[in-house]
């Protein structure tokens, strides 16, 4: 099964991966700080209060997610882990995108090189059919494609 | 080129392309590229001094130190001094084993001295500039109402917008540094009158003053990022807005803006806005949120105890977080004094810092008396970051205790009341 959304493009981009949803706000700081200090090759999200996440790889992931909280280095962290390539490779916002993350992505973009893919505004719905493991597909008009997961129960 | 959506003047097109220095026209493209995002119709000139987010160096943010070089070899710096939010470190006051010294060191905040030179190569006050509280007059990072800024420190934007009736969006660290570089602000959220309207109107329904850090944490989980108008708070500050509301303001909103997000709060017939304005400020779809003793306790009950062991003993007690003001370090002094007789003991139990800016702290120090009553309590006075200092897998096994629900969200520290505090300060037991 698929669906299709469409969102704003803030940084445009063209490509498919593979979904890391969380439908609670991303603590960008919590969730990155660890494994970014411990230099892992791989960051996995170590956000205690994240349900969703908690444990699940997110680089090169699309994360999709409602917006960022957390401490206002959070925009920081994030130019952080694109400048080594452990961010995500997209970013889905259901929501606006919040100030933290916004600064992140400019911040990689211009001081660093590094494009993190960039859609908010994608709807509550885009968050409800969404989930770990599922395919998206991005494109730079904003259209985001969502590819169920083939599940052993279905 | 880049393409932009917001409305440019000349001089701000001659810097975006190029023709002021390539590192300037970085600066101005991040600028510009984050207000887009946000719709901005423009670019507003700061009036006032930035206040930075990022004290530590911490290497994971090696990217920061990278920029900050390039910003150095491009000779830019801000136009005034800025602020900073407190040093993670401090081994004379505060205590620290020797592995955690190492830890803190050599690991956690390695590149400390290293990014403390970068800053004063920007723009940096001076030594003493480490403060989250940069807004007390002692620091003199104080804005005037209507004055336009760029910080980041989520507890000082919030005192800020709402108690000196400033204008600042919850900025990004770094972005607020570059915004203080280029001399400005992109115009959007709480830089407009339309982003400073209440969508929440808050009724508080108590026969007393709550504990500021409760009443903050119910209001920053309800409403979190949008802007809550206070109806029923100013009855218990027949003065208006003197030092002790102030200090009461400062810590609710530290509390809503960490429970929460919430940059900018009104209290009516107390903050500066909602005195000049009063129910204007409200919009008229507005939802309600009634807070009354039980919906405080509730919120209070909630909070998680994070203790590895959750029936040890307290190691360690920290009060100030957002850093404690002058008035608030006396104040402190005179609880303390009491839960020490009260306990029957001589002296505090529980080793106990006192956290704030490092100006305030010089003119305790000078204190005599003052430094012979926290020397006789046995209190540590210090400007580190409490949250900063926590902020590691050694602290994680500490059972640390604070009134500071900032604190509490972020760490593994305890969360009591300032009564609750004092009293386990004194006995070392909580009962």
């Amino acid at each position: 099964m698929r669906k299709e959304f469409k969102g704003r493009t803030i940084l445009a981009g063209n490509l498919k991966g593979e979904a890391a949803v969380t439908r609670q706000g991303f603590n960008t700081l919590a969730s990155f700080q660890k494994d970014l200090m411990a230099k892992k090759e791989v960051v996995s999200c170590h956000d205690q209060g994240n349900q969703d996440l908690y444990g699940v790889a997110v680089t090169d992931k699309v994360l999709c997610l409602p917006t960022t909280i957390g401490s206002t280095t959070g925009g920081m962290v994030l130019q952080a882990a694109a400048s080594l390539g452990k961010a995500p490779s997209a970013l889905l916002f259901s929501e606006s995108i919040d100030s933290l993350a916004a600064a992140g992505v400019v911040l990689a973009k211009v001081w660093n090189e590094k494009q993190i893919t960039t859609v908010d505004r994608l709807g509550r719905e885009f968050l409800e059919f969404a989930a770990t493991g599922d395919s998206i597909e991005i494109r730079d008009d904003g259209t985001v494609i969502v590819e169920k997961k083939e599940r052993e129960n279905e | 080129m880049l393409s932009y959506s917001m409305h440019l003047n000349e001089d701000e097109k001659a810097v975006l392309e190029g023709k002021k220095g390539e590192t300037l026209q970085k600066a101005l493209e991040s600028v510009v590229r984050y207000g887009d995002i946000f719709e901005a119709k423009d670019l507003v000139p700061i009036d006032h001094a930035v206040h930075l987010v990022t004290s530590f160096g911490i290497p994971l943010l090696h990217p920061v130190f990278d920029m900050m070089d390039e910003l150095i070899e491009g000779g830019l710096k801000t136009d005034r001094p800025f602020t900073v939010d407190p040093r993670p470190l401090d081994y004379e006051n505060v205590p620290a084993g020797l592995f955690e010294k190492f830890v803190f060191s050599k690991i956690m905040y390695a590149k400390q001295k290293d990014y403390e030179a970068q800053l004063k190569k920007v723009g940096l006050k001076d030594s003493n500039a480490f403060t989250c509280a940069c807004y007390f007059d002692e620091v003199g990072n104080t804005p005037k109402k209507g004055d336009v800024l760029a910080w980041a420190e989520s507890s000082a934007v919030v005192y800020a917008n709402s108690v000196l009736g400033a204008r600042t969006n919850r900025n990004s660290g770094v972005l607020e540094l570059l915004c203080g570089i280029t001399g400005k602000a992109p115009r959007f959220g709480f830089l407009t009158d339309e982003g400073r309207q209440a969508t929440w109107e808050i009724l508080l329904e108590t026969d007393e003053l709550p504990e500021a850090q409760v009443l903050g944490s119910a209001i920053g989980m309800k409403v979190v990022e949008e802007v809550p108008y206070i109806r029923g708070l100013a009855t218990f500050f027949p003065n208006g807005l003197d030092d002790e509301a102030r200090d009461y303001l400062k810590d609710m909103g530290a509390a809503a803006a960490s429970n929460g997000a919430v940059g900018l709060y009104h209290v009516e017939g107390l903050t500066p806005e909602a005195a000049e304005k009063g129910d204007t400020l409200l919009k008229s779809d507005r939802k309600e949120y009634r807070i009354d003793k039980t919906e405080l306790q509730r919120v209070r009950d909630a909070y998680p105890v994070m203790w590895k062991k959750p029936d040890a003993k307290p190691k360690l007690c920290f009060i100030g977080c957002p850093h404690l003001s002058r008035h608030q370090i006396y104040r402190w002094l005179d609880r303390l004094e009491e839960a020490v007789i009260k306990a029957g003991r001589s002296r505090l139990t529980v080793p106990t810092v006192l956290t704030t800016a490092p100006d305030v702290e010089e003119l305790i120090r000078k204190d005599g008396q003052a430094m012979a009553r926290l020397n006789r309590l046995g209190v540590r006075l210090s400007s580190i970051c409490p949250l900063m200092y926590m902020n590691n897998p050694l602290c994680a096994k500490k059972a640390v205790i604070t009134c500071s629900n900032k604190l509490r969200t972020y760490t593994t520290a305890r969360y009591f009341t300032e009564a609750q505090t004092a009293d386990i300060a004194a006995s070392g037991r909580i009962s």
